[in-house]
């Protein structure tokens, strides 16, 4: 290819250019195609093909300083709320239980499906819908299945995202979590306080 | 009579298509690639049905364990440096050039401030020994408690990047107040919209959000 002749001594012979040996241009490839597989296995082992999913989550607006006009009001019949207990149990109740005078009837479930929590917020959906539709309780169109998420402390991070998995699972637009208070932990009868949940901030 | 002689062939293959293959594949791995992130803590995420996919670039990742460990890292190598320098100046570490450098280029952290020094100026070796018993970053409900240093964390490495994306990722088997203290941090911030990172389950059949799906397939 590109090479200078430098083998010019003693000029030219009479027979003209010296033909040069041919050689082959056959390169064994065998050692090139074992490091590139090597490279390869390599690389497959360190790589992360999935990308990490995720899961939005919007936490209800808290200021010190809101006004009490400002805050959004739940109502009573469109309301289920749902504590998160000890060994991935579930307790729920209808409305918010801010009737101290009439306690709602709570019960207790768990996340496999069918006959878990799945269930009770499907049936709860259509009670509302229904609601909604008749107009009783002097429900509006705008008015949709709320659900509260109240975590007790013995709860793990597992029960959390699976609730609210359960929220978009079945299409519950508003929900929010918030913090177990006392009230709802005397009604569902929880008593242990191991790690007491601090206040909010 | 003697028999018929079979022909020797040559036992040479050409190996030219098959290097070719080898580095198609290699060129492909090399440039889809991106390497795993050093994590300290093994993490085991729940499943959730959501499809969001975490984008790439302008993380800020808060690690929980199973044992409540709170671990934190930023993606970008200059916003680290950047906000160990503030951390250096606000809280006076003391820390040298070196020392914040190894910080950028490193990992996850879950020590306390008055660790850093010798956390930063240890060995990989001493400081994967370190991650594998420490109490991970001090966290708390009130963003006003002086021991909150995942709140400073969070407030600095917000100055540094305002785009930062938050995102958790906590352990299933790890308590609920243990990351209810970092929800509440990041309220105390005025931050009330946050990814939390999880596996990918399938969406159970016939329910709503199978819905979509199932109404395009008829």
């Amino acid at each position: 290819m590109a090479e200078l002749d430098t083998s010019s001594g003693g000029g030219h012979k009479k027979g003209g250019v010296k033909k040069a040996k041919k050689l082959s241009t056959r390169i064994d490839l065998t050692p090139m195609v074992d490091l590139g597989f090597l490279l390869i296995t390599f690389f497959i082992f360190t790589t992360t093909m999935s990308k990490p999913k995720t899961m939005e989550l919007n936490m209800p607006f808290k200021d010190e300083n809101m006004q009490k006009k400002d805050q959004s009001k739940v109502k009573e019949s469109v309301a289920l709320t749902i504590i998160l207990t000890k060994n991935h149990g579930v307790f729920y109740y209808e409305g918010i239980g801010s009737d101290p005078t009439k306690p709602p009837k709570v019960e207790y479930t768990t996340f496999k499906n069918p006959g878990g929590i799945r269930d009770v917020i499907i049936d709860k959906k259509k009670r509302v819908d229904a609601m909604v539709a008749s107009g009783a309780n002097g429900l509006t169109k705008t008015d949709k299945t709320t659900i509260l998420i109240k975590p007790d402390i013995n709860s793990t991070y597992e029960d959390f995202v699976s609730i609210i998995d359960e929220m978009s699972i079945n299409g519950i637009q508003v929900y929010a979590v918030v913090d177990i208070t006392q009230v709802d932990r005397e009604l569902a009868g929880i008593t242990d306080t191991a790690p007491v949940a601090a206040p909010a901030p | 009579m003697s028999r018929p002689k079979i022909a020797r062939k040559s036992t040479f293959i050409d190996m030219t298509a098959m290097c070719d293959v080898a580095f198609l594949l290699l060129s492909f791995f090399m440039l889809a690639t991106k390497f795993k992130p050093d994590e300290p803590v093994v993490v085991v995420t729940p499943a959730s049905i959501s499809q969001v996919i975490l984008p790439d670039a302008d993380i800020m990742l808060i690690t929980v364990d199973a044992k409540g460990r709170v671990f934190f890292s930023v993606d970008n190598k200059n916003i680290r440096k950047g906000l160990i320098q503030d951390m250096n100046e606000y809280k006076g570490l003391g820390l040298t050039e070196a020392e914040m450098n190894s910080f950028a280029i490193g990992g996850s952290i879950g020590t306390p401030f008055n660790q850093m020094k010798g956390y930063l100026s240890a060995t990989p070796d001493a400081r994967a020994a370190f991650d594998k018993t420490t109490a991970g970053v001090p966290t708390d409900t009130s963003v006003n408690n002086p021991d909150n240093e995942l709140a400073m964390w969070i407030r600095s490495a917000r100055n540094n990047n305002p785009k930062l994306r938050i995102c958790i990722k906590a352990d299933g088997e790890a308590t609920y107040p243990s990351v209810q203290k970092i929800i509440a941090t990041l309220a105390g911030w005025k931050i009330f919209k946050f990814n939390l990172i999880t596996n990918l389950k399938a969406i159970p059949p016939g329910s709503f959000a199978s819905r979509p799906a199932e109404t395009a397939a008829k």
